[in-house]
This record gives structure tokens, C-alpha cells and sequence, in this order.
């Protein structure tokens, strides 16, 4: 292809991407270098509020903004070197509580609460939604003909829901005495609360997540499969080899570039897991990265939002992302020169 | 689809014909107004309505739009519908108006009461009050031989009673989702304890005897709530009232009217208010006073100011008041308390008085810390005292990071 011609196709993908992903990664690494605030004065202010039936006023002493000639809130802009990263990370703990024995206390930091909750569903999940996707594309290329179709359309299902309903559903489902969690009761015996403790919601996240992602490993397993070399199968067939022996040496081989696809894919969506904790609303439990970047970002009653910490966070997790991706990456890399020449 | 159309348009045009019926005139400029979604806004906002041109977006998630919405040039709203606890941000960047002319021009039915003033000047009207009350199952209490319970040890008392008896699924109900719900109970109780929220300088003092009083009073009511009560907000305790579960709860006065919506409830008539319950001998009722009502946007002409106050004033009269008295307790002419406001009341004229929640910068940001810190003490990761100090620290980096703090 022509260089003009393959510039004419990328240029607007090249374009759309520095506008919406590149500059703003720019701009959210300098902020998390930088602390914006307001400028604060103290004013002695009277304040008169309704009782039931008089007023009561106060005069206090309380620090409001000062507000500039064009009529906004004047802020002042200051280059703070790693401080946000500090705040986030809050390594002093972390070596108090290394040093003292107490590995529990890290936990406690927000950041590495999130982080190893994080760790976790990423790569527990992994292996599930690999191995059911593959294990749904055997069964639906083993099955007759005639059922593939509906068998296809309801494998896919999971996949359609929109995140946030479909982790809205599970916790209806279970929350209180939702249906399943009365089944459950009725089957044991006993009181169960699936949300009051923090392994049990755990279970349900990582339910829901195999549950919904794993249509897409199906898909693209089942594409794969489509292309495996049938003469090869048969040779294998031939000399005696178990459908053990032929899955393990023929058709895993084949769909390895599927496989670290989809582990790429998987790594990158769930190290940014966010609506199962809104969904299941896990915030006293469990809590991920993801979502306490956006508990900084959220502007509290008094319109405060923590923009340097939530930068600081967010950088952090894209660091986590890229240390996640190098494995996989390697691999891709070397198939894709091996299979240059 | 034909068919669809013809429905909508015949729907539009009835709407059109009954728009103006209790309105005594008609508005014709667009007004917008941004508010909470709860009982007593619709009721506001409907009564709007009806003078036509009336678009109003009651919205439980308002405090995060409100702040940016009342910056842009022109507001993307003429009205806002705020409490003390979120009027905070649009005070400090001076996105409202003072309303003092317009009080003057359209505001001869007000009382003094409702006038919001800061420094002298009216910066909101209030319409009503709000605060917690202790919302009890009358005909429980009364079969177990339970006395109404007036503190919190009373009302341990009386849940371990009921949970003995075994005649609701959980004796007490509580909003302590984590987040916003959580720190609200705090605020709540520490002051109960005679706690004070700041020291002059800023810094937080809920790092005291009364802080750790109100963590393990919180917690000691644990045994008697749903274990799954870190996920329960106002809607999920009204709900559980409604549906017989609980048998107390110390709540939002506005949800007092639903437990009689034959609609929704299932106990009708069977639950009683009291005043908020008192955390100590002596002490205040542990809640907070709040007060909602309504502002308008700085960012409008002055035409627009003047329809959207006479708008607003026109919603929250006496007619909507005495069409929708249980709603809410009104501070507006023509309410009579009736005995859903009874404990609301009895809370904002207790003696001591409870406080009234702060509209401050620094509250803002010891709410958000008290909601992501005092979950872990409530599962048992962390003791009374750690969470103090993790709190302390949590809202000093961010009152740094806000300035308030040097």
C-alpha cells in the first residue's frame, strides 16, 4: 500500500485517538504532579437558619473562597512533585506496617485495599473465562447442526446485558430476600446474607464476571475452531491419540494466538473492574481502583473533588495495566516476528 | 404507530387544557429548576407546573450536577432545590443571587422563618425542615409492654426485647451504606455525645471520648440490624418498615409518609414518630436540623430571575401546602402538624436543640472521610481509636489538597 493511501485510512483513527485518549493522558499526568485549590480567606459570617418556629442565626468563623474580578473562584496552581502519588500510596504505612509484622494493616490503606482486590479478580477470572469460553465452543461445535444456532444465541446473551443492569440484577437477586438468596434459605435451613460479609460478594463478582465475559471468549473460540486443520485432527485420530491428547496437542496449539488475545482483552477490561462495586454497592467490603479513582473525582455536599489524588490514582492504575500486558505482549510480539519470515 | 401518535397528541392536549386550572396566572417564560427527588419537591414541582412553561429534573444525584450546572453562562437552570448540606458550593462561588428584592416584590406570604440569610442577605427561601425522628412500630412496642424509648440505650433495650419475641425479621434499621449514608449516622450521633466537628483552626476534632462513644454506640446497634445494613440506604429502611422487617429506625422525617402509602406499605397506621432519640442524659437529640428549599441562579437575566421567583413562590404556597401537608414538615403558612410530624417536631424543639448540620467547605470533606473510613470499623478490620486517627488523617491530606488546611 501506498504510504499516502494507508495515511488517508489512519489518519482519522490517529487523530480521534490523540484527541480523546493521547492528550488527555498528557494532561491527567501533569495534574497528578500538580495541586489546583481555591484561594481561602477566613470571614466572620452570619448565618440565619429555620428552626420549627424561630430562627436561629450564628456568627462564625468560616473559610470561603475569594472570588476574582471575572467572577469566578480564584484558584492557584502548584507544581507538588510526587506528593498526590504519596497521598495514594501512603508508603510510610506501608513500611510501619512491614516492619511491624502487621502485613493486615496494608489492606487497610485504601490503595492497596483496592489493589489487591483488584490483583485478584484480574487474575482469577483469567483462567475461568478462558477455560469456560473454550469449554462452551467444544460443546456448541460438538453439538448437531440443527441446535447450534439457538445454542449460539443463548451463549451470547450474557454478553448483551449492559454491565451496570447486569450486576444490578445479581444484587436484586441476592440482596436481603431476593429470590435466589430465599431459595437458598429454604434449601438450608439457615439465615444467609450474601452481602454482609466481604467473601461472599466477592463470589458474586467474580460469578458475574466469568458469567458475562465469557460469551466473548466463546465467540472467538468458536471462529478459531472453525479453522483448525482437519487433516491434522484426523492423522491424530489415526494414530490412536484421545480427544484429551488431540485437544491438548492440536487444538490448544491452534487457537494459542486466540487465547493470549483474549487474555490481553480480559487483563486490560478487569484491571478496571468498576460496576460490580457499584452494582453490588460493595463500598464497606470491597473496593477496586477503578472505582476509588472515581470516589476522588466525585464532588462531595460542599462541591470538593480531588482531582491531583484522582490523577495520581489513575496514573497508577495505567502503570498496573502496563505491568499486567508485558507477559502477553512478549508472546504476541515474538509469534508475530516468528511468524514474519 | 399511527395509533401511538394519536394517544400521545390527545394525552398532550388534555395535559394542555387542565395546565393553567390551579394556577392563578401563567407563566411565559421557560423556567428550569434542578432538585431532590423526594415527595416534597414533586409536590413543589408540580404545583409549578401547572402555570405552564415548567420543566423541572428532581434528581437524587442533583448535589453533583448543581455545582457546575449554576457556573455556566447562562445556568443550565433558573431554580435550584438545595438543603443547608448542599448549598455550600454554590454559596462559595457566588453562583446564586441574593433574593432580598425579589423577597420584597413576590414574597408577602413568607415568613421570617423561611428567609435564609447570610450576612443580611436572603440567599435561599426554605420551604421546609428536615431531621431524623425515631420511627417505631406502635403496635409492637405496645403488645411486647415496651415504653416509647427515648435514648439509644432505650432503644437496645427495647430492640433486644423485640428480637427476643421474634416478631420482625431485624428489631432496628439503619441508613449505613457506606458513603455519604455511613458518615450521616456520625453526624448524627457525635454531637449527641456533645462532640464538636472542627477546631478553630480546621483541623477535625472528631478525634475525641465523644467520637469513640458514637463508633461503638453505632456498632452496638449492629446485633440487632440486618447484617447486610452497609448496603442500606433511606429507601431500603423505608422499604423494610413498609414490609414489616424492622421495627425501628431512627429516620428521615421524609420518609414519614410513606409508611401510610397503601400503595407500597403494608402497615398502614401502625407506625409512630417520636423525637430523635438522645445519645446521652441531658444531651441534644443525636441528629442534625436541615432545612431544604429553594435558590435561583446568578447566571440569568434579571426577567428570567424575576418569572422564576414568582414561579417558585407560586409552587410553595398555601394550596400545594394543605394539598400535600403530610409530605413534609412545611415551615410554609397553612400546615398543620398532624401526628406524622409529631417526632420531626418534637426533635427541632427539643431542649438542648440538636445542631444544624454545617454548610461548609471543611464538612463536605470530613463527610466524605468519615464514609470511606468508618465502614472498616463497623466489619471488625479496625478498632475505634484506629479509625479516629484514620479519619484525622484522611480529611487532613484532603483538606490540604482543598486548601482549607495549610
Amino acid at each position: 500500500m501506498k504510504f499516502k493511501t494507508f495515511f488517508a485510512f489512519v489518519a482519522p483513527s490517529v487523530f480521534m485517538m490523540t484527541l480523546f485518549i493521547a492528550l488527555p493522558l498528557v494532561s491527567v499526568f501533569i495534574q497528578s504532579f500538580q495541586i489546583t485549590q481555591p484561594v481561602m480567606q477566613q470571614l466572620e459570617v452570619e448565618t440565619c437558619t429555620p428552626g420549627f418556629i424561630t430562627q436561629t442565626c450564628v456568627t462564625e468563623l468560616k473559610t470561603v473562597p475569594i472570588i476574582g474580578e471575572d467572577g469566578k473562584i480564584q484558584t492557584t496552581t502548584q507544581w507538588v512533585g510526587l506528593q498526590s502519588y504519596r497521598n495514594v500510596l501512603q508508603m510510610d504505612k506501608v513500611w510501619e506496617a512491614l516492619s511491624s509484622g502487621r502485613l493486615g494493616d496494608i489492606l487497610q490503606i485504601d490503595f492497596w485495599k483496592a489493589l489487591r482486590f483488584t490483583l485478584m479478580f484480574t487474575l482469577l477470572t483469567l483462567p475461568l473465562v478462558i477455560g469456560v469460553g473454550l469449554l462452551i465452543a467444544l460443546t456448541v461445535n460438538n453439538a448437531a447442526r440443527a441446535f447450534r444456532g439457538p445454542v449460539i444465541f443463548v451463549s451470547l446473551l450474557p454478553f448483551i446485558v449492559t454491565p451496570v443492569i447486569g450486576a444490578l440484577s445479581i444484587y436484586w437477586l441476592f440482596v436481603g430476600d431476593g429470590i435466589l438468596t430465599a431459595m437458598m434459605e429454604r434449601w438450608s435451613g439457615t439465615n444467609i446474607s450474601m452481602f454482609a460479609q466481604a467473601w461472599t460478594i466477592e463470589l458474586l463478582m467474580y460469578f458475574y464476571r466469568v458469567w458475562h465475559v465469557a460469551p466473548f471468549a466463546f465467540v472467538i473460540f468458536y471462529a478459531g475452531l472453525q479453522t483448525v486443520n482437519m487433516d491434522t485432527l484426523e492423522s491424530a485420530v489415526i494414530d490412536g491419540a484421545s480427544r484429551w491428547e488431540r485437544l491438548r496437542h492440536v487444538i490448544i496449539p491452534h487457537l494459542m494466538p486466540l487465547i493470549v488475545f483474549i487474555a490481553l482483552i480480559h487483563l486490560m477490561d478487569c484491571y478496571r473492574v468498576f460496576d460490580e462495586i457499584i452494582g453490588f454497592r460493595s463500598q464497606a467490603h470491597v473496593i477496586s481502583l477503578q472505582w476509588l479513582t472515581v470516589d476522588f473525582l466525585t464532588p462531595d455536599d460542599a462541591g470538593n473533588r480531588a482531582i491531583a489524588r484522582a490523577s495520581a490514582s489513575a496514573m497508577l492504575t495505567m502503570i498496573g495495566i502496563v505491568f499486567l500486558l508485558i507477559l502477553p505482549l512478549r508472546r504476541t510480539w515474538r509469534d508475530h516476528k516468528g511468524g514474519a519470515h | 404507530m399511527m395509533l401511538k401518535k394519536l394517544v400521545l397528541a390527545g394525552a398532550i392536549s388534555l395535559m394542555g387544557t387542565t395546565a393553567f386550572a390551579a394556577c392563578s396566572y401563567e407563566n411565559t417564560t421557560e423556567i428550569k429548576m434542578l432538585s431532590a427527588g423526594f415527595e416534597a419537591w414533586k409536590a413543589v414541582a408540580d404545583a409549578m407546573a401547572e402555570c405552564g412553561n415548567f420543566q423541572a429534573e428532581l434528581d437524587q444525584e442533583f448535589r453533583t450536577k448543581q455545582p457546575s450546572a449554576f457556573e455556566a453562562n447562562p445556568a443550565l437552570y433558573h431554580l435550584g432545590g438545595v438543603s443547608n448540606g448542599t448549598v455550600t458550593p454554590l454559596l462559595n462561588a457566588e453562583t446564586i443571587r441574593p433574593l432580598d428584592d425579589l423577597v420584597a416584590k413576590y414574597g408577602q406570604n413568607l415568613s421570617p422563618n423561611q428567609l435564609i440569610r447570610i450576612d443580611g442577605k436572603i440567599m435561599a427561601v426554605a420551604m421546609m425542615v428536615n431531621t431524623q425522628h425515631l420511627m417505631y412500630r406502635e403496635d409492637i412496642l405496645s403488645d411486647l409492654g415496651i415504653e416509647t424509648p427515648t435514648s439509644w440505650d432505650e432503644i437496645y433495650a427495647a430492640a433486644a426485647k423485640i428480637k427476643e419475641a421474634g416478631v420482625v425479621d431485624h428489631p432496628l434499621g439503619a441508613t449505613m451504606k457506606s458513603g455519604w449514608n455511613l458518615a450521616q449516622e456520625f453526624v448524627n450521633m457525635y454531637p449527641g455525645f456533645g462532640g464538636a466537628l472542627f477546631n478553630d483552626d480546621n483541623t477535625t476534632a472528631v478525634n475525641s471520648e465523644a467520637g469513640l462513644k458514637a463508633l461503638e454506640t453505632m456498632k452496638a446497634g449492629m446485633t440487632f440490624m440486618d447484617p447486610e445494613v452497609l448496603v442500606s440506604d433511606s429507601t431500603y429502611v423505608q422499604q423494610q418498615f413498609q414490609q414489616g422487617k424492622i421495627a425501628m429506625a431512627n429516620l428521615w422525617a421524609s420518609r414519614a409518609a410513606a409508611m401510610n402509602d397503601e400503595a407500597e406499605s403494608q402497615v398502614v397506621g401502625k407506625v409512630k414518630m417520636a423525637g430523635a432519640p438522645t445519645a446521652m442524659e441531658g444531651g441534644a437529640p443525636a441528629t442534625t436540623l436541615w432545612w431544604d428549599g429553594i435558590v435561583v441562579a446568578a447566571n440569568i437575566t434579571d426577567e428570567e430571575a424575576d418569572a422564576a421567583f414568582k414561579l417558585a413562590m407560586e409552587g410553595m404556597d398555601t394550596e400545594m401546602v394543605q394539598a400535600n401537608n403530610d409530605a413534609a414538615i412545611w415551615l410554609i403558612d397553612g400546615f398543620t402538624p398532624g401526628p406524622l410530624s409529631e417526632g420531626a417536631i418534637a426533635t427541632a424543639t427539643a431542649n438542648p436543640a440538636p445542631p444544624a448540620y454545617p454548610s461548609t467547605t471543611q464538612m463536605g470533606l470530613l463527610h466524605t472521610a468519615l464514609g470511606n473510613e468508618i465502614p472498616a470499623f463497623l466489619t471488625g478490620e479496625r478498632d475505634a481509636a484506629a479509625t479516629l486517627v484514620a479519619i484525622d488523617e484522611a480529611y487532613t491530606t484532603a483538606a490540604k489538597e482543598a486548601g482549607v488546611l495549610k
